[in-house]
């Protein structure tokens, strides 16, 4: 095995080195060609989910357009939903930290490389299982038969009644397939952080970005075995004649919702505590400063982790539940905006008073900020439980939640695609076409996502084909549709960026960003052991003492 | 390329950073412990929602023998760790052979009350509420004993052939753990459908 | 006989805009959601502001000679002051927040109240006035309410399949139908008009034209539209063969129709099916050109639709057409 371990071939070796290459990567445990492999196979999917939203915002670009069929309207926003979190969002997360916890505690690997493989290879089939149904039965032609019953698959809409054929049971087991996988992946980062850290890291020292994955990891193991156990039951009606949700017999279509926003709201958190972990760590290198306040934002984290498993039942304000119920759920989360706050001003914090340079990453970063803002804020509108009695179910839900995880996640994972690929890749991208991805993006995304939330103040249910007349919502679903051509070109721009600088880029060295955690020791892209020797630690920032020796951090922590 | 199988060794922080195969099972554990408690709390929301009989306290027999047979077997496997940690295999064989005995028990027990159920009381997975959340929980359970077998098998093959040394203390250890979350969650189990519930 | 839309929806930017409310619960969820905007505002500006200015402020000046900025770890008391005042704005929110919840759940059902049940149907509207004995579909009546005196409606809202959910914006939040569970709502609305909501839950594939439209008329047209709605539909005599059809073709399977065999109860009662002005739950004008097109195919307007083309000739069809085209 050559020892540039995720270098990819060069063209002009015999087609017998090529597969040979190929096999490395199939059979790998190598822990940074998994998380290539994770952040590859996200981004497959992030294209064919983003044209499953093209598809539904073309649709809905004027009202009564018949540009898809209601069946097939359905089915795109079922899938769009569903690629984006199971198969785009978690696995991306999991890549990068597959990638990045070993380099930054000082480890040589996963404490399981196996099991890695194992479970990065039960997400492909997830995914490929979920596509499979395209084909399953009818072919292609009127997509299949793709899953319709959303994204959340309420009950009883997905019994055998309503729900005739398999494409509910494909949306089952795919999901519940890469939920295995998204298991032993968590267990190996929970392990990996609290057994293989080097000398001198206690858990006190060690970067941010892994506490905030051991956080992310632990939900995981909480949070997954809840969607687990439902899909099993409502796999367990729809073949053995069950009766959990059936409600004919006397079972509870409101236990179905309960279930799987047990899993669903921490599910979001899993989402966005990777995301925090990236800007925690780009913030800091782009400002010249430390983290502002460590202890409190790794106690706002666990906060934030603990809360976030009380709050499911704010996806279900409108479904009847007594006013006790919902009073507490207003309370809870509430609440749960409180530490989230505190990690937005302890950024701000760490700005403060630095020197910010505006490369890329760091661009990316501060939109984050500014939008992660708006995001909270429009939640805690949700949050007010009467305020959501009009506003759930609506396209303000739609532009809320889309302002998370594009305006927040996705933001934060390009300047972390940007920040990291010299180290993953040892080339340099171009900082001219990372700043065109950026500009395009935040003009795509505002165009889209601001001018949603409108529709939903003026009525506008989620999940609608189609719209009539005279409601009012026909300008800005126009205005919504046209900021996405402007993210696409801008995506177009990001792929490209990176792919031709994989190849063509120059040489970026270890440590391009002039950065303080333990994976810039290493050269660009590190070998496959990562250290020749095992290093030893003595504060937060180890490469800051080495180049500071006269005024090292272990002086102040 | 071949995967290193060699156990990499934790860091020189021997001693004060726990160890992985533990810190793995009691996240496997809580990871199942999640999904059994979704199963409870669905059994114990459907109780009285029948439609239909048959009740609980119809047709459940207590299963106190089989019940005393796996708890009974984490004793045992208790003592086989104890005695292979201080190099008696021969302790260790015969004290894990009784774990798995007692374990293929219970799911005998298992197997010989749903055959009453199905076949004499006429309930089924399908027949109503009480049914399906019955068959469910304790057949999930079932399951992890059933897995729990295999796994306690091939250690006794591997036993078999000698296989088995002192130094493997720690991965019998770590696969005790396992066996226990099961008899934890049987003792939750019990107490919900048999004493609760009836 | 279509009601003109209230004149002030023209300057309410829709007929569906939740910041023009027309009853109480959407009255007091406005009030609620002003103080929520005007708190999240606040937050807005302060922090953006903040954000805006150490951008431009702490940022890399063109001359800058390349040292570490003093490198600041923490401070006790900035923490807690970001925490105390926060914790401090989300108590005010939560018990503005709780009195609404209660106010609304909460309120008492007054003996004067018009009580309806709502039951969703994939995809569209059951109610019944079981004290007034009256069964109809897709188009709701309600008295108007006067805030002095209110005569307010509730309604109990049950589903016959699927999850569906109950939202008219102008009068009230949304309220799911939930099979196998009783939900209530209420509305008072204070002016006359027709409101327009449409089902807000994910229901299948015409989830988007289960429409609802709420008419509120003043107590004497109500009271006369009970009257005509509780009475057997009144049939023309030059419509037997329609009848006829209707009766020996599966229709009365999934219809009723008030004083005659038809008594399906799958699909909407059509016993005075032309006192609405529309079809399908909203999905097309009541005209007979499109009461024709959907019985010929239901899925030319709203594909989809639980209701089977009937395979009928143009002639059954004319004659059906013209049979129910008496039902008033």
């Amino acid at each position: 095995m050559s020892t540039d371990s995720i270098a990819l071939p060069r063209p002009q070796e015999a087609s017998r080195a090529l597969v040979d290459s190929l096999h490395d990567w199939v059979t790998t445990v190598d822990h940074k060609r998994l998380g290539v492999l994770y952040i590859l196979f996200a981004l497959f999917f992030l294209l064919v989910g983003g044209i499953e939203a093209t598809i539904m915002r073309i649709q809905l670009i004027r009202p009564q357009n018949d540009f898809v069929s209601p069946q097939v309207f359905n089915r795109m926003f079922t899938m769009h939903g569903t690629t984006m979190i199971f198969f785009v969002a978690m696995p991306v997360m999991f890549g990068f930290a597959n990638y990045l916890v070993p380099l930054m505690i000082g480890a040589r690997d996963m404490a399981f490389p196996r099991l890695n493989a194992f479970s990065f290879w039960l997400s492909a089939l997830g995914g490929i299982l979920l596509y499979f149904s395209l084909v399953g039965a009818n072919g292609l032609y009127g997509a299949g038969n793709a899953p319709d019953v959303g994204w959340f698959a309420y009950a009883p809409l997905t019994s055998q009644t309503f729900s005739r054929g398999h494409s509910t049971d494909f949306w089952t087991l795919a999901v519940l397939i890469s939920g295995f996988g998204s298991i032993g992946t968590a267990i190996n980062i929970l392990t990996t952080i609290l057994c293989l850290r080097c000398p001198g890291m206690k858990l006190g020292k060690m970067p941010l970005f892994a506490w905030l994955n051991l956080v992310m990891a632990a939900l995981v193991l909480i949070a997954i075995g809840p969607l687990t156990a439902a899909q099993i039951m409502l796999t367990l009606d729809r073949y053995l004649g069950a009766h959990f949700f059936d409600t004919q017999a006397g079972g509870s279509a409101v236990i179905w919702m309960h279930f799987f926003w047990i899993f669903g709201h921490p599910e979001v958190y899993i989402l966005v505590i990777p995301a925090f972990a990236f800007v925690s760590e780009i913030i800091p290198v782009f400002s010249r400063k430390a983290m502002f306040g460590y202890p409190v934002m790794v106690a706002a984290t666990v906060a934030i982790g603990f809360l976030s498993t009380a709050v499911w039942a704010h996806h279900m304000f409108t479904v009847g539940l007594s006013s006790n119920a919902n009073t507490f759920f207003v309370l809870s989360t509430m609440a749960i905006g409180v530490p989230t706050g505190i990690k937005i001003f302890n950024w701000l914090a760490t700005m403060w008073g630095g020197k910010i340079h505006f490369q890329t990453p760091m661009l990316f970063c501060i939109a984050f900020l500014f939008q992660f803002l708006i995001a909270g804020l429009t939640g805690i509108m949700l949050s007010a439980a009467p305020f959501d009695w009009q506003l759930g179910n609506s396209y303000f839900v739609v532009a809320h939640f889309h302002y998370v995880i594009v305006g927040g996640i996705l933001f934060a994972l390009f300047g972390a695609f940007y920040y990291w690929f010299p180290k993953m890749t040892g080339k340099m991208y171009s900082e001219t076409l990372g700043k065109l991805h950026f500009w395009l993006f935040v003009l795509g995304f505002h165009l889209t996502f601001d001018f949603m939330h409108i529709p939903g103040f003026l009525g506008m249910p989620r999940r609608i084909y189609t719209y009539e007349l005279g409601r009012g919502w026909d300008t800005w679903n126009l205005i919504v549709t046209i900021g996405v051509f402007f993210q696409a070109l801008s995506i177009l721009t990001f792929v490209g960026n990176l792919v031709w600088h994989c190849f063509k880029g120059e040489a970026a060295g270890s440590d391009p960003w002039d950065a303080w955690t333990l994976e810039w020791t290493t050269s660009s892209p590190p070998p496959v052991y990562n250290f020749a020797a095992v290093p030893t630690v003595r504060s937060r920032r180890p490469l800051w003492d080495l180049k500071h020796p006269d005024d090292p951090d272990w002086k102040y922590e | 390329m071949n995967a290193t199988p060699t156990m990499m060794s934790d860091s020189q922080l021997d001693g004060e950073l726990p160890s992985r195969g533990h810190v793995a099972m009691f996240a496997l554990i809580a990871a199942e412990a999640a999904i059994f408690a979704i199963f409870v709390v669905a059994y114990i929301f459907d109780l009285g929602k029948s439609l239909t009989g048959p009740l609980p306290k119809d047709v459940l027999a207590v299963p106190i023998f089989y019940t005393i047979c796996l708890l009974s077997s984490s004793v045992t496997i208790h003592v086989a760790g104890h005695a292979l940690g201080q190099g008696k295999i021969g302790g260790f064989r015969t004290w894990w052979f009784a774990t798995i005995v007692l374990g293929a028990l219970f799911l005998y027990g298992t197997a010989q009350e749903w055959h009453r159920l199905i076949y004499q009381e006429g309930l089924t997975i399908s027949t109503n509420l009480f049914g399906t959340t019955y068959y469910s929980l304790v057949g999930l359970h079932g399951f992890h004993v059933l897995v729990g077998l295999i796994c306690l098998s091939a250690v006794m093959a591997f036993t078999l052939f000698g296989d088995i040394q002192p130094q493997h203390t720690y991965r019998i250890d770590v696969l005790s753990l396992y066996w226990h979350f099961v008899d934890v969650v049987w003792i939750v189990v019990f107490t919900v459908v048999y004493i609760i519930g009836r | 006989m279509i009601p003109t839309f209230a004149q002030a929806d023209v300057h309410y930017l829709s007929p569906t805009n939740i910041f023009a409310p027309a009853s109480t619960p959407a009255d007091t969820i406005f009030g609620l959601s002003i103080f929520v905007l005007a708190v999240t505002a606040t937050i807005f500006v302060v922090v953006f502001s903040l954000l805006l200015y150490a951008v431009v402020r702490f940022r890399k000046r063109a001359d800058d000679d390349g040292r570490e900025p003093p490198q600041v770890y923490g401070s006790n008391q900035v923490e807690l002051a970001w925490t105390v005042i926060p914790i401090l704005i989300v108590v005010a929110l939560f018990m503005a927040t709780a009195r609404v919840i209660a106010s609304v759940q909460k309120a008492a059902q007054p003996p004067n109240a018009i009580e309806v049940i709502a039951i969703g149907h994939q995809f569209w509207w059951e109610y019944r006035y079981p004290a007034l004995q009256v069964v109809t579909a897709n188009e709701l009546h309600v008295p108007v309410s006067d805030p002095a005196h209110p005569t307010p409606t509730f309604i109990k809202l049950l589903s016959a399949d699927t999850d569906h959910s109950f939202w008219i914006p102008r009068l009230a939040g949304k309220t799911d139908l939930i099979p196998n569970r009783i939900n209530h709502t209420w509305i008072d609305p204070h002016e006359t008009g027709l409101y327009l909501g449409q089902c807000a839950q994910y229901c299948g594939t015409q989830h988007a034209k289960m429409l609802l439209r709420v008419y509120v008329q003043s107590r004497e047209e109500f009271d006369r539209w009970i009257q005509e709605q509780s009475q057997v539909a009144h049939i023309g005599d030059t419509a037997s063969e329609g009848q006829h059809i209707f009766e020996t073709t599966a229709c009365i399977n999934c219809h009723a129709i008030g004083g005659t065999v038809a008594d399906g109860r799958f699909g909407p009662d059509l016993s005075h099916l032309m006192s609405r002005d529309t079809i399908a739950a909203g999905a097309a004008p009541n005209t007979p050109e499109n009461l024709r097109r959907w019985i010929r195919n239901p899925d030319d307007i709203k594909p989809g639709s639980r209701m089977p083309a009937m395979e009928l000739s143009d002639r059954e069809l004319d004659a059906v057409t013209a049979y129910l085209t008496t039902l008033r």
